[in-house]
């Protein structure tokens, strides 16, 4: 039953099965993405309260979304790393966090460029603005963390620890607009019984969803094949693969 | 050769263009650096490999 799981954990079938996904998921991401963008910027209609501006929602809400998932990723890869010592799972948290944190940096960029026409400021402390902001220093704790150490081991032990600790951040991000009275609206999405977008609206964000997982998917492949090789330099398959 | 007009048409966006159009091209940047990144990172580890495997001791025959 668990064949497959510790099949995971070899990094030789890591590489191959990244090297296999990566053009798949681009290609997926690119027709996604292509599509929901497109759609969301020039045929869905405009807010009826928000004008054009809520065409930001088409990169602000994925990338928002994608800096939780990738956070939760890096967190279950380092704990799965920690509490059954497979390696792969430091190299998958490795590979996850620039990402991540570059995902955080553009949803609090949008959010920012977003807040400015309709709640006349680019920053508030408010707590999903300040809660996403603690993410991105959580990433950039992480990734420094693991650079921190000459043992590289050592440094992954500790990123995946800090990894864990923070993930009680993610949600807190999630449930901040119903704990707390918040400036930032509430869930639009995530309703999916009932959703508080038309239909026209909804459909090129559920594509630009399905384009940015598949983008970070591609990325993850992309960085975790890197990861391996620096990893497994001395390994005797390494020297094999990177001939073909 | 004419420059697009941000006030007017498609490109104005009801008058939020200069918050919209910002938006979608730090994503642009975003989504350029990973792939860069990314594929400098494999690229880079491979150097290393081949760097290491060429300055090992050969076997003699």
């Amino acid at each position: 039953m668990w064949t497959w799981f510790y099949r995971l954990a070899s990094p030789p079938y890591v590489y191959g099965v990244a090297a296999t996904l990566t053009p798949w998921f681009l290609a997926g991401a690119a027709l996604a993405i292509g599509y929901g963008e497109v759609v969301g910027l020039f045929f869905a209609p405009a807010d009826y309260q928000q004008g054009d501006a809520f065409r930001i929602i088409y990169v602000h809400v994925p990338a928002g979304w994608i800096s939780m998932f990738c956070y939760s990723t890096m967190a279950i890869a380092g704990a799965i790393a920690m509490i059954w010592r497979i390696k792969i799972g430091h190299a998958v948290a490795a590979a996850a966090a620039p990402i991540g944190a570059s995902f955080t940096l553009l949803a609090l960029v949008t959010g920012s460029l977003w807040g400015r026409p309709m709640w006349g400021t680019y920053w508030v402390w408010d707590p999903r603005l300040t809660s996403e902001l603690i993410l991105l220093f959580l990433y950039i704790g992480v990734m420094s963390l693991r650079s921190a150490f000459e043992d590289p081991a050592r440094g992954d032990r500790a990123a995946a620890l800090l990894g864990l600790v923070g993930g009680v951040n993610v949600p807190i991000i999630h449930y901040s607009v119903v704990w707390w009275n918040s400036l930032h609206q509430g869930a639009t999405v995530a309703k999916f019984g009932k959703p508080t977008m038309a239909l026209s609206m909804l459909v090129p964000l559920l594509a630009c969803f399905l384009g940015f997982m598949l983008f970070f998917g591609a990325v993850l492949c992309m960085r975790l094949r890197g990861e391996v090789l620096k990893r497994e330099r001395q390994a005797k398959w390494v020297q094999e693969a990177i001939k073909t | 050769v004419t420059s697009p007009d941000l006030n007017s048409g498609i490109l104005a966006m009801g008058g939020y263009a200069r918050f919209v159009w910002p938006s979608f091209a730090v994503a642009l940047i975003i989504f350029a650096w990973n792939l860069w990144s990314a594929g400098n990172l494999h690229a880079a580890a491979k150097l290393r490999v081949a760097r290491a495997a060429a300055m090992a001791p050969k076997k003699r025959a």
